[in-house]
């Protein structure tokens, strides 16, 4: 295998590379806070007790690689690159050296990243988020100087080649689609990746400004993020100008919010195709899914100021950010209906409980827990409590890490046949699944109460502090203890998933071509000639009536008869 | 709701699918290349491409999805500006309160340099020389002498002017630098005040882009030079110059912004 390749499988296969290691390295830090939470005293081998400003090193590193290089990388560009190609009929990207170099350069922004753990100071400190006035100066803390620059470089890198392979998704859309593949007949994944690169291309660049400008707050002396002479620890920094925090609140919202969704998009849509698969029946309202999820995406622009309300945001803005925001549960719960429709009406022979379906029910399952407290936190006044406290934590956690988590798993398990010619244990899977759904619920149910109960974030200790405060947070260390033992419960269940992989390596691949028995085109058989025509002749998810049969989207044939909707 | 949709070209070209190769009329080689491979990059030379399998039928293809990707790029690139002019008039309206409450709006143009206007015009005069080279990449009489086997006009020719637009486009970037120089020696610097930051914020990231556009001027022509593939070469002088004439308009908008919008 071509180290250097321009073909879409092998960039496919290092973008997923760089999501493991990512995700690795991400999951790491996770339980070194959670033990540190629980167990101030605790010592991590090789390194000695946590320190405050480890704690919040471990947090913006933490979020940073799962937010943008796990779940950001692997759905959008990492299955983009393995299935996207073949599931619209295309033997190639449109700008297959674009896309090598896309993925080279997440690789060199992931190590810049990863550098900064070894460099004098250590990794930032200032969240995902970066808020000024802690990310302008390198007073701010340890971590703040140097590291912060290396932040700021990586995530420059990371919005290049996330844009080069935004655009190359979107050509490849646009233009290299097979016969008959209408925009109608494109599978709900393929409108997922459409959409979450359509909103890549605008998010990131705004972003990318906003990067700049705040390398020039740190190098430049000048003022964009915050006023004329800040003053940290006692020593004043002059800037120029009337700038403000609340600026880059703006920009990286703007950017961050659509981000959010860029993260589930892909997910969404490989739900909708897996639950429509193997309840063996058309995904229920499918055009009215492709316009939620494009408005899903519109609708993603407008709502950053949520994320905002008690920052200082004019009231009047707070209340059309707060409509805006709830509107968009209105196509949230549309999806969410169309896919328990879809299920529901599948009689019980039919259905095909297999794995990838389980973790398709479980991203529904997660979506639907983590989007409704979205409706409780959109609104001001009640966020005015909630803001900076662990229940946002939890809705994160279970709307976008779990349902993404459960999203690549799902892609992991259904594509297993066409990635590596061979399909993963079933019984191993199944116990994966079930382990991993209690401990993502375990782990992130309760935090909706410790941040009820007052548990903010960014803390890196609860108890044994100054006495009102202590009292409220050591209330919660019962609860503390319960979701760390949940969350190594959650890490270590992963490991169904790796023996699983190993133990498939070692059999000798299978020749079944279509193992699903699926209807979309990455499913077809492979053609020996170059040259022919790949041609699609109807919609994706047509199955008999009572599900044995089933019409896939290349077969030419008359197409079966329909029960009666 | 119908659950099939047959769109209307499915039944246009219903026949040929299935017995493509006998389809010998119309000029048809069986799918195959003509014995003598020499394409011109129109649909004239005996062969339908329609037939071939998407990603292969030709050149109007390679170079429609060329120019879709340069069309998402350059609108992901605009973002990059908008968010620079929205944070602009964002600063330009904003101000403080002193120790004593007295509200001061701080903001104090900066004068900018007579030559950019001077710039302005070889810009744009650059853009005019940038679409001659672009249209005699479509030139069919010129495409027709090289596919005689005359020499090779259409690089000749595209190559003068595209070679005239990267001595304009270096012009434009030596202006700049000129105004850059006569700033600094009245001592604006980029420090010196939040409107000066834009100045130079804007002028630079503009600059930086046609750095680019300069190096994509110079690949266009190496490839001129040395590429035989009429469809490589169109490629990438039609994406190159499109290129340009973004970054071009997106000046005159800057300019006006940083002359009359202060
Ligand atoms: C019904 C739809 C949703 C609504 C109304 C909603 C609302 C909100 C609000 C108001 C906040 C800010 C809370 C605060 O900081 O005080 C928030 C935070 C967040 N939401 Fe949602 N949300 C929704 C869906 C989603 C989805 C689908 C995702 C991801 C796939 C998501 C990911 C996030 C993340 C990552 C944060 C925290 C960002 C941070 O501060 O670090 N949300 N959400
Ligand atoms: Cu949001």
């Amino acid at each position: 295998m071509k180290i250097f390749s321009t073909h879409h499988r092998i960039i496919g296969f290092g973008y997923l590379l760089i999501s493991s290691i990512a995700v690795a390295v991400g999951t790491g830090l996770s339980l070194v806070m959670r033990l540190h939470l629980t167990w101030p005293d605790w010592s991590l081998p090789l390194h000695g007790p946590v320190l405050p400003e480890e704690y919040l090193a471990l947090v913006t590193m933490h979020g940073t690689l799962m937010l943008f290089f796990v779940l950001t990388v692997a759905p959008q560009s990492g299955f983009g690159n393995l299935i996207l190609p073949a599931q619209i009929g295309t033997r190639h990207m449109a700008f297959p050296r674009w896309n090598a170099a896309g993925m080279w350069l997440m690789l060199v922004a992931l190590l810049v990243l990863l550098s900064a753990f070894i460099v004098p100071g250590g990794a930032p400190i200032g969240g995902w988020t970066a808020y000024p006035p802690l990310s302008e100066s390198s007073l701010a803390g340890p971590g703040q100087g140097f590291g912060m620059d290396l932040w700021l470089a990586s995530i420059t890198l990371f919005g290049i080649a996330g844009t080069i392979s935004a655009v190359n998704t979107l050509t490849t859309i646009v233009k290299l689609r097979c016969e008959g593949m209408t925009w109608e007949r494109l599978p709900l994944t393929v409108w997922g990746w459409f959409t979450a690169a359509m909103l890549s291309v605008i998010a990131f660049s705004v972003l990318l400004a906003a990067l700049v400008l705040l390398f020039c707050d740190r190098h430049l002396q000048s003022g964009f993020f915050v006023p004329a002479n800040e003053w940290i620890n006692g020593v004043m920094i002059p800037h120029r100008g009337d700038g403000s925090p609340l600026l880059w609140l703006h920009l990286f919202w703007f950017f961050g919010h659509p981000e959010v969704y860029i993260a589930v998009l892909p997910g969404m849509g490989l739900t909708s195709m897996v639950l429509a698969n193997f309840a063996r029946r058309r995904v229920f309202a499918y055009k009215l899914m492709i316009a939620t999820t494009l408005l899903i995406g519109l609708l993603g622009i407008l709502v950053w100021g949520h994320h905002m309300f008690v920052a200082g945001l004019n009231p009047f803005a707070g209340t059309v950010f707060s409509v805006a925001s709830l509107a968009i549960a209105i196509p949230s719960a549309a999806k969410v209906l169309s896919w328990i429709a879809t299920v529901w009406g599948s009689k019980s022979k039919q259905i095909r409980l297999t794995t990838p379906m389980l973790f398709a029910l479980g991203f529904v399952s997660l979506f639907v827990t983590g989007g409704l407290s979205g409706p409780i936190l959109a609104q001001p006044i009640l966020d005015e409590y909630l803001h900076n406290t662990f229940f946002v934590v939890a809705h994160f956690h279970l709307i976008m890490a779990m349902a993404g988590v459960f999203g690549l798993l799902c892609a992991t398990y259904y594509w297993y046949p066409l990635m590596f010619h061979r399909q993963l244990s079933e019984p191993l899977g199944k116990v994966h699944f079930w382990c991993t759904l209690a401990g993502a619920y375990a782990t992130f149910l309760p935090m909706h109460l410790t941040g009820l109960g007052g548990e903010p974030r960014h803390y890196a200790q609860l108890n044994g502090i100054v006495k009102p405060a202590n009292d409220l947070l050591s209330a919660t260390m019962p609860m503390q203890r319960h979701i760390t033992y949940s969350a190594l419960l959650l890490a270590v269940s992963q490991v169904f998933f790796f023996w699983n992989i190993l133990k498939t390596a070692r059999q000798p691949s299978m020749t079944e071509e279509n193992p699903w028995q699926a209807t979309t085109l990455e499913w077809a058989p492979q053609p020996a000639d170059e040259d022919e025509l790949i041609r699609v002749y109807r919609e994706p998810c047509q199955y008999g009536a009572r599900g044995e049969s089933f019409s896939p989207q290349w077969k030419p044939e008359i197409p079966l008869q329909h029960e009666a909707e | 709701m119908p659950t099939i949709l047959t769109p209307p070209e499915i039944d246009r070209r219903h026949d040929r699918g299935t017995d493509r190769h006998l389809d010998v009329n119309d000029g048809d080689n069986g799918g195959r290349r003509p014995p003598t491979d020499k394409r011109t990059g129109g649909n004239g030379d005996g062969e339908n491409w329609s037939n071939r399998p998407q990603g292969r039928r030709g050149p109007r293809e390679r170079l429609s999805a060329a120019r879709v990707g340069l069309f998402f790029a350059l609108g992901g690139d605009l973002m990059f500006f908008v968010a620079l002019v929205s944070i602009f008039f964002v600063d330009k309206s904003s101000g403080h309160f002193d120790a004593y409450g007295v509200y001061v709006h701080s903001w104090k143009a900066t004068v900018i340099p007579e030559i950019l206007w001077k710039n302005t015009a070889i810009l744009l005069l650059s853009s005019l020389t940038a679409e001659i080279a672009r249209q005699r990449m479509f030139d069919e009489k010129l495409a027709m002498d090289e596919w005689l086997g005359l020499g090779r006009p259409v690089s000749g020719r595209a190559g003068i002017w595209l070679g005239l637009t990267l001595v304009l486009g270096s012009m434009f970037l030596a202006g700049q630098w000129m105004a850059w120089r006569q700033l600094a020696a009245q001592g604006v610097f980029f420090s010196s005040s939040m409107s000066s930051h834009f100045f130079y914020l804007i002028t630079v990231t503009h600059a930086v882009h046609l750095f680019l556009g300069i190096g994509a001027l110079i690949g266009a022509l190496l490839v001129l030079w040395r590429s035989r593939s009429m469809l490589t070469r169109q490629v990438l002088v039609d994406g190159t110059v499109w290129y340009w004439h973004v970054m071009g308009v997106l000046w005159v908008f800057l300019f006006a912004l940083l002359e009359f919008g202060q």
